[in-house]
């Protein structure tokens, strides 16, 4: 528990942002190499579905960081642990960044696919909710200009927030929509094939280490401010 | 931070449960309120069992029965929508989407003429969740 301490996580998290950024490179090069020319195309949507090794890992990730987010605000409301603060704050522009990827790689590949580039089903209005989410807290922390409230405001903006999750992920099997149903799921079969599986799942952890090991980095520099000012 | 709440902190734990509760009840009661608003479209059974006014705007979603589209001139085309319980012809003229094509799934929006027909301004196409190789001979003759 003496991570939780500003200095010792300063310390300890020097190699792991290094470790992260070597994974995040490492399978970011098998799988967008592998993704974007080894992996045959579909059967359905020919060379288009490339855009899978991007358009799902950010979906991923702007869902989880979210939910870190909203668990590292739990925590800080609770037992106002700086740290959390600090990490919450951080992923925000991050989480930010990867929505919008989700949104605007998936109208790319919904205008030749579908025939839009968007449309008001269930999974898209849900997730630019989210990016709204983001958004928002990203201007509510700025606009409070004393620390301790903002941090708290942000804290208690992300906690509502967090109904906005399982709306995004269960959308397409709650309601009709136009995006299709879910390839991997935590108690089927997915139903990509392997030889298109393996390349997704690296994106996934590769985009997964990049958020870590940027986190860290500019958790680090929260950190070094903070020394700064005291 | 040991695992042990104090009464300060209870009392933040049980608020910040109870505000998760009502944000989620919230949201749970405008999306009972919208009802079948959520769904972006119908299929033809729930179309048939609705039967709606001649002049209503819809957006139905199904299937591309298994030769039924007829192609006229210029871009018209004219096809049937099926989930295998009910059925419904489709009038559109204009550039359809490449994935459309018998048996392939499509989301048609428009306006709902005399009983059976609906003439269209907007055909997508709705596809699977299944990714596969295309079978090799397949991808040498394309």
């Amino acid at each position: 528990m003496k991570i939780i301490a500003l200095k010792h996580f300063y310390s300890l998290s020097r190699s792991w942002m290094y470790y992260s950024a070597a994974l995040c490179f490492l399978l970011g090069v098998y799988g967008l190499s592998m993704g974007f020319w080894g992996v045959p195309p579909d059967y359905q949507q020919g060379e288009a579905f490339r855009i899978i090794y991007l358009h799902v890992p950010a979906a991923f990730l702007s869902l989880g960081i979210y939910v870190f987010i909203g668990i590292q605000s739990m925590i800080f409301l609770i037992w106002r642990i700086k740290l959390c603060d600090l990490l919450a704050a951080n992923s925000v522009g991050i989480g930010a960044t990867f929505t919008l990827i989700v949104l605007i790689t998936g109208a790319l590949w919904g205008k030749p696919m579908w025939g839009s580039g968007w449309v008001w089903d269930a999974r898209l209005s849900s997730e630019l909710i989210l990016f709204f989410l983001y958004i928002g807290l990203s201007g509510l922390r700025q606009a409070i200009p004393s620390r301790m409230p903002a941090a708290q405001a942000s804290a208690i903006l992300s906690v509502i927030g967090l109904v906005d999750i399982p709306i995004i992920h269960f959308s397409v099997q709650w309601w009709a929509t136009l995006h299709q149903g879910p390839s991997l799921s935590q108690f089927s079969k997915p139903t990509i094939d392997p030889m298109m599986l393996y390349p997704l799942i690296a994106m996934i952890f590769s985009f997964f280490f990049f958020y870590v090991s940027l986190l860290i980095f500019k958790t680090r520099i929260s950190i070094a401010e903070e020394k700064a000012l005291l | 931070m040991k695992l042990r709440l104090n009464t300060r902190q209870r009392y933040r734990l049980y608020s910040l449960l109870a505000l998760m509760i009502c944000s989620g009840l919230a949201v749970y009661l405008v999306i009972l309120a919208l009802k079948e608003n959520m769904n972006f479209f119908f299929s033809p059974q729930e179309f048939s069992s609705l039967k709606p006014k001649v002049g209503t705007r819809l957006r139905i979603g199904g299937m591309v029965k298994k030769q039924s589209i007829i192609r006229a001139e210029g871009l018209k085309i004219e096809f049937v929508i099926t989930d295998f319980k009910s059925e419904l012809k489709v009038q559109y003229t204009g550039v359809v989407p490449d994935l459309f094509k018998e048996g392939q799934g499509v989301v048609v929006s428009g306006i709902f003429q005399d009983p059976h027909l609906l003439i269209a301004d907007e055909i997508l196409a709705k596809h699977d969740e299944r990714y596969m190789p295309m079978p090799i001979e397949r991808s040498v003759n394309r």
